[in-house]
C-alpha cells in the first residue's frame, strides 16, 4: 500500500470531470422537479443526447455543434414526456420509465453506423499563465470549456430560482399547482418548458460522456449515470449548490475508490459503491426533519378543472 | 381549440377500447418503422402479435409467455395496491434481489439436504426478504416523513450491489472454478422450483401469480381495507375521517409490494434462472412499474398487461432470429406500445370538447 | 378438457420439433448466435458477429445465420435457444459464460441440434466448449509493456475478479518481470464488464499514480483515449484490434478472433463430422490474434515480442513454466514444470511478487 501514490491536486481535477456529465443531468432534473415534474427518464434523454451530440460532431467535425444538437435531442426527446403528462395526463412514473426504454433503443438505433469512430477532440483550455500555476492551476484552470459550463449552470439555475420572478413562478407552480393556476399562470405551459430545459441538459450530460469523457459511441454507454443524477437531485434536497456538492461527492467517491485501488489498498469495492446511495437516504432522513423538503406537488398530475 | 373535461364516471367502453386502440396505433407506427429498416411491416407484426401464440412452435411460447410474465404480474399486483393509495414504491427491483438472495441463500444453507421443508422455508424467507427491504422506506416514511419514490429507488442501487457481493463472495458456487454466480438450484431438488406439469410452464411463482390476482380483486372490491386504500388514493381527507390510519397504511401496503417483488425474485432463482449471478436482475422491477400502470392498476388489467409485455418479449426475440431485426428496433417498438397505452387513457377519465370552454 | 389436449399436442409437437426441426433445414446449415451485449459494444459480442460475418462469407448459400443480442444470461437464453432450435437451426453458438447452464438444459430437449458454448466448462453429447487462451496474448504484452515503461509502474484494469482476468494478470506480470526486475502492477477493479466513462476513470488513476503503460481487461476504447490524452502512456488493444488509437498509445493488441473457429465448427456439421469437444486455443491455431505491433515500440523489442509469440505459437514455450511461486511464496510450479489446465481455469491466486489481494 502507498497512499503517497495518490496526488490531490489530480484527484480533485478528475473528479471534477467524472462529476460533469450527472452535474449537468441532476442541474436539469433539478429544475424540472422544482416545478413539481418527476421525470425519470433521464437516462434515456442522456443516451440520446449522447448519440446525438457524437452523430452532429462527428459529422460536422465541431464539438461545440454537437453539445448543440445534444441538447436539442435531449429536449426533443423529452417534449414526448411533456406532451404524455402535460396534455395526455399520463402517470408521471411511469411514463418515465417508458421514455428510458424509448431512449435507449432509439439511441442503438440511431447510433449503428457509429461505432468505433473517434470524435473530434474537444479543446481544453489553456491560459498561458494560469494553467501552469501549481495545483490552483491544474484544478481551476486545466479543463475542457463544459466543465465550467456546467458550474456556471448551477450558478445561473440557483440566480434563477432564487432572484429572477420567472423563478419564483416556477416554484409556485411545483409548490401548489392549484393555487398558481388560481393566480393565472399557466402550468402547463411552464412545466412544458421546465421539462425541455431538462431534457437539454440530461442530453448535453449525456454527450459529455460521449464527446469529452469517454470518448466514443457505443450502446448502452451512459451505463446508469441518469439514475444518479436523479439520485443526485433528492442528495441536494433541491438545492442547486447541493447538485454540485453532490456531484462532485458521487463522482468523488468512484474516482477515490479506484485511487484506493490503485494505491494497494484492500478495500470492499461493492461496499465503497453503495455508499453514495445510503447517504442520500441518510440525507433524505435528515432532511425531513428540515424545512427544505420535495416540491410539494411532485409527481402529481395537474388537470385545471380539478 | 382542443380541450379536455373531467367525466364523471370513468367511460367503461372507453376503459376497453383505449387499450385497442393503442395497440393499433402501436402497429401502425411500428410498421413504419420495421418498414424504414427495409423489413416487411406485416410479417413483423405478425412474428410479433402472432407466431408467439398461434404460430407453427406456440406450444412452446405459451407456458413461456406465464414463466416471462408471472414475476411482471406477481409484482405488479403489490405494487398496484400502493398506487392506488398514493404510496409510490418503486424500488421493487431492490425487493425482487433481496428476496431472491434470501430464498436462495436459504436453500444454499441447506444444500445438500434433502427435505420437504426446505421449499415451503425458502418462500418465507424470499417473501420476508423482500418485506424487509420495503420495510427501510415504509418505516422512514412512517417515521420521519422521508421520500418513498426516493427512498426505496436508492435502495435499489445498495440491492444491485449487495447481489455482486453475494455472487462474488458468499453464495458463490465452490464448485465453480472460481466464476462468479451461485450453485444451480435447478439441480437441487429440494429448493427446485420446477414445473408442477411439465411442458406447461406452471411453476409456483404462476400459481402465486393467479392466486394473488384473485387475491387482490377480492381485496379491493370485498374488503375494508381494499376500500381504505381506494379512499386514500382517491380522497386522502374522507379517508382520515373514515377512521384510515395513514402508517398502518403505508406499512401494509409498502410491506405487501415488497413481499410479492420478493417472492416473484424467490421463484425466479430457484425455478427459470437458476441461479444467483451478477446480472441475476433484468428489470423486471421496472417494467413491473409500467405493468401496473397499462393494466391501469386494476388485477385483471395487469394480468392482461403482464402477458402482453411478455409477449412483445418473445415475440420481438422471434422477430430478431427470423427477421434480423435489431434489438434497439424491439425496444423502440415497445417503447411505443407504452406510450400509446399511457397517452390514450386520458379519454377514460377525460372527454374531448372542442370550443373556448369557461376555465374551471 | 381443454387443458388436456393442448398438453398432449404440446408433447406430440415437442417430439417432433426434436427430430424433424434439423431434418427440414438440411439443404442449408442454419447456425444461430445468442449474444449478450448488443453487436454494437465495439468489444466482446462485436468480435463474434465478426465471426459469424465470416461464416455467412465462407459458405454463401450453404448456410443461413441468426441472431439475438442483448440476452440476459437465465431463463431468457433459455428461451432464445429453444426458439432457435425450434426453428431449425442446426447448430448454435452461445457466447457467454453465463449461458453454460441454459444451453446444457436446452441441449437435453434437441439432442439432434450441436451446441458450442465459449467459456463454460460443462460439456455433453451434444454441447462443445471453447474458449482463447488469451493468457498466451498476455505474456507478449507483458513482454512489450516490461520493455516500454520508464517509471516501472504498469496499470491493470480488470473487470471482475475471476479466473480469467487473474490468469490474464498473471501472464502479463511473468513476462514483464523478466524483461524487466523493477516493475510493479497497478491493479484496479472496475467491477464491471461494461461502463466506459467507468474505464476511463481507472485509466486516468492509473496514470495520475504513475503507471505509463496500461493494461485492460475491459472492452471499451476508453481507457485509450484517456491515455491519448495523458501523452506518453502506452495501451493496447483489447477483444478487437483498436487500430484508431495506434501507432499510439496503442502499440498493439490481443484480438479475439473466433472467425476460424466458427468456420471450422460449421464445417463439421456440414459434413457430419462435428464431435463434442473442449476447446481452448490460443495464438497457434489463430484463435489469439497479436495486433500489430506498432513502430512507437523499438525494433529489437518487438523483434523479443514477436520471438516470444513464435515460440508459444509453435508450443515450444508454455507462459506458465516453472520456477513459479504463489504470492504467499509457497511452491506452485518447479524448474521446467508448466502448469496444467485445471489449475489455470481455476485460477484464484497472484503469483509472486504481485502486490495486492484479490477481491473476495
Amino acid at each position: 500500500m502507498d497512499l503517497s501514490a495518490i496526488n490531490p491536486v489530480l484527484l480533485i481535477a478528475s473528479l471534477m470531470v467524472a462529476a460533469t456529465p450527472i452535474l449537468l443531468a441532476g442541474i436539469g432534473e433539478l429544475v424540472v422537479e422544482r416545478a413539481g415534474v418527476l421525470n425519470l427518464g433521464v437516462e434515456g434523454m442522456m443516451i440520446t443526447g449522447a448519440i446525438c451530440g457524437f452523430a452532429i460532431a462527428v459529422n460536422t467535425g465541431s464539438p461545440a455543434l454537437g453539445f448543440v444538437a445534444a441538447a436539442g435531442g435531449g429536449a426533443l426527446l423529452s417534449l414526448l414526456f411533456a406532451l404524455l403528462t402535460q396534455y395526455a395526463l399520463a402517470n408521471q412514473v411511469a411514463s418515465g420509465l417508458a421514455l428510458t426504454l424509448f431512449g435507449l433503443g432509439l439511441s442503438s438505433l440511431l447510433g449503428q453506423g457509429y461505432v468505433g469512430i473517434k470524435p473530434p477532440p474537444t479543446d481544453r483550455l489553456d491560459i498561458p499563465v494560469l494553467t501552469d500555476l501549481p495545483v490552483v492551476g491544474r484544478i481551476l484552470f486545466g479543463h475542457d470549456l463544459m466543465v465550467y459550463f456546467g458550474i456556471a449552470l448551477v450558478a445561473l439555475v440557483w440566480a434563477f430560482l432564487k432572484y429572477t420572478r420567472a423563478g419564483l413562478i416556477l416554484r409556485a407552480v411545483g409548490e401548489s399547482h392549484d393555487a398558481a393556476h388560481a393566480l393565472g399562470y399557466k402550468v402547463k405551459r411552464i412545466r412544458v418548458m421546465a421539462i425541455m430545459f431538462g431534457g437539454a441538459c440530461a442530453g448535453l450530460g449525456g454527450a459529455y460522456i460521449s464527446l469529452v469523457r469517454v470518448p466514443q459511441w457505443t450502446e448502452g454507454m451512459t451505463a446508469g449515470a441518469g439514475w444518479i443524477a436523479l439520485a443526485l437531485v433528492v442528495f441536494a434536497s433541491w438545492k442547486p449548490w447541493r447538485v454540485l456538492i453532490g456531484a462532485y461527492l458521487f463522482g468523488g467517491v468512484t474516482v477515490l475508490q479506484l485511487n484506493l485501488q490503485a494505491a494497494g489498498l484492500a478495500i470492499p469495492v461493492e461496499y465503497l459503491s453503495m455508499s453514495p446511495y445510503l447517504i442520500t437516504i441518510l440525507v433524505l432522513v435528515i432532511m425531513s426533519a428540515d424545512k427544505s423538503r420535495a416540491p410539494a406537488s411532485l409527481g402529481r398530475i395537474f388537470h385545471a378543472s380539478q | 381549440m382542443l380541450r379536455l373535461e373531467k367525466r364523471r364516471q370513468p367511460s367503461r367502453i372507453w376503459a376497453w377500447a383505449t387499450p385497442l386502440a393503442a395497440v393499433l396505433a402501436t402497429i401502425l407506427f411500428g410498421g413504419l418503422l420495421f418498414m424504414a429498416l427495409g423489413k416487411d411491416p406485416v410479417v413483423a407484426i405478425r412474428t410479433i402479435f402472432y407466431d408467439p401464440l398461434f404460430g407453427q412452435h406456440a406450444f412452446f411460447y405459451r407456458p413461456q409467455l406465464l414463466v416471462k410474465a408471472a414475476p411482471l404480474i406477481l409484482i405488479a399486483i403489490g405494487l398496484s395496491l400502493g398506487f392506488r393509495a398514493g404510496i409510490w414504491n418503486i424500488g421493487a427491483e431492490g425487493q425482487y434481489i433481496v428476496g431472491a438472495l434470501a430464498g436462495a441463500g436459504c436453500a444454499l444453507a441447506f444444500y445438500p439436504m434433502e427435505a420437504w421443508f426446505i421449499f415451503p422455508l425458502m418462500i418465507l424467507s424470499g417473501a420476508l426478504g423482500g418485506f424487509l427491504w420495503a420495510m427501510i422506506p415504509a418505516l422512514l416514511k412512517v417515521r420521519f416523513g422521508t421520500n418513498e419514490i426516493l427512498v426505496s429507488l436508492m435502495l435499489v442501487y445498495v440491492a444491485e450491489q449487495l447481489l455482486a457481493s453475494m455472487s462474488l463472495g458468499l453464495l458463490k458456487n465452490p464448485e465453480g472454478f472460481g466464476f462468479p454466480g451461485s450453485r444451480n438450484l435447478q439441480q437441487y431438488e429440494s429448493a427446485h422450483n420446477a414445473e408442477l406439469i411439465a411442458g406447461t410452464g406452471m411453476h409456483w411463482g404462476v400459481a402465486f401469480a393467479f392466486i394473488m390476482v384473485i387475491f387482490a380483486y377480492v381485496l379491493l372490491n370485498r374488503h375494508i381495507l381494499g376500500y381504505h386504500i381506494r379512499l386514500t388514493g382517491e380522497a386522502p381527507r374522507a379517508a382520515r375521517f373514515a377512521g384510515v390510519v395513514p402508517a398502518r397504511l403505508v406499512i401494509f401496503c409498502l410491506g405487501m409490494g415488497g413481499a410479492l417483488a420478493g417472492l416473484a425474485g424467490m421463484f425466479e432463482v430457484a425455478g427459470p434462472a437458476g441461479q444467483v449471478s451478477i446480472d441475476f436482475n433484468v428489470g423486471y422491477g421496472f417494467t413491473a412499474i409500467i405493468v401496473a400502470f397499462l393494466g391501469r392498476l386494476h388485477p385483471v388489467g395487469i394480468l392482461l398487461a403482464g402477458l402482453l409485455m411478455a409477449l412483445t418479449y418473445i415475440g420481438g426475440e422471434i422477430a430478431q432470429s427470423n427477421l434480423g431485426l435489431p434489438a434497439a428496433a424491439i425496444q423502440v417498438f415497445q417503447g411505443m406500445l407504452l406510450f400509446f397505452l399511457l397517452a390514450v387513457d386520458v379519454f377514460t377519465n377525460y372527454r374531448l370538447r372542442f370550443g373556448r370552454g369557461v376555465a374551471a | 378438457m381443454l387443458k388436456r389436449t393442448f398438453l398432449t399436442t404440446a408433447a406430440v409437437a415437442l417430439a417432433m420439433a426434436a427430430t424433424g426441426g434439423a431434418a427440414l433445414a438440411q439443404e442449408k446449415t442454419k447456425v444461430g448466435f445468442v449474444y449478450v451485449g448488443p453487436i454494437g459494444d465495439g468489444g466482446w459480442t462485436h468480435e463474434h458477429d465478426v465471426g459469424r460475418r465470416a461464416v455467412e462469407e465462407e459458405f454463401g448459400d450453404k448456410v443461413e445465420t441468426v441472431y439475438v443480442e442483448n440476452v440476459p444470461e437465465g431463463p431468457d437464453a433459455e428461451r432464445v435457444m429453444t426458439q432457435m432450435a425450434l426453428d431449425g437451426a442446426d447448430l448454435i453458438f452461445t457466447t457467454s459464460f453465463g449461458y453454460m447452464d441454459p444451453t446444457i438444459n436446452v441441449a437435453k430437449k434437441f439432442p439432434d441440434v450441436k451446441f458450442e458454448h465459449a467459456t463454460g466448462y460443462k460439456t455433453a453429447e451434444n454441447v462443445g466448449t471453447y474458449s482463447a487462451r488469451f493468457y498466451e496474448g498476455r505474456a507478449v504484452q507483458g513482454l512489450i509493456a516490461g520493455e516500454m515503461t520508464e517509471s516501472n509502474i504498469i496499470g491493470y484494469i480488470g473487470s471482475y475478479p475471476i479466473p480469467e482476468v487473474i490468469r490474464g494478470i498473471n501472464s502479463a506480470y511473468i513476462h514483464a518481470k523478466k524483461v524487466n526486475p523493477d516493475v510493479e502492477f497497478k491493479i484496479v477493479w472496475a467491477f464491471t464488464w461494461f461502463d466506459p466513462a467507468k474505464e476511463a476513470d481507472a485509466a486516468k488513476v492509473l496514470i495520475e499514480q504513475g503507471a505509463d503503460v496500461i493494461l485492460q481487461h475491459t472492452d471499451s476504447t476508453a481507457p485509450q483515449a484517456a491515455a491519448e490524452a495523458a501523452g506518453n502512456v502506452y495501451t493496447f488493444g483489447q477483444a478487437s484490434d483498436m487500430a484508431e488509437f495506434a501507432p499510439k498509445p496503442r502499440i498493439s493488441s490481443i484480438i479475439d478472433n473466433w472467425a476460424p473457429y466458427y468456420i471450422e465448427q460449421v464445417k463439421a456439421v456440414m459434413d457430419g463430422t462435428w464431435k463434442s469437444e473442449q476447446t481452448w486455443d490460443g495464438i497457434g491455431p489463430g484463435m489469439v490474434g497479436i495486433g500489430e505491433i506498432t513502430d512507437a515500440v523499438p525494433a529489437e523489442v518487438k523483434e523479443e515480442a514477436l520471438a516470444l509469440k513464435d515460440r508459444i505459437a509453435s508450443g515450444e514455450y508454455h507462459p506458465f513454466t516453472g520456477p513459479l511461486k504463489k504470492q504467499d511464496g509457497s511452491d506452485w510450479l518447479a524448474e521446467g514444470e508448466t502448469a496444467d489446465d485445471g489449475t489455470l481455469l481455476g485460477m484464484n491466486f497472484f503469483v509472486e511478487g504481485i502486490e495486492g489481494e484479490i477481491p473476495q
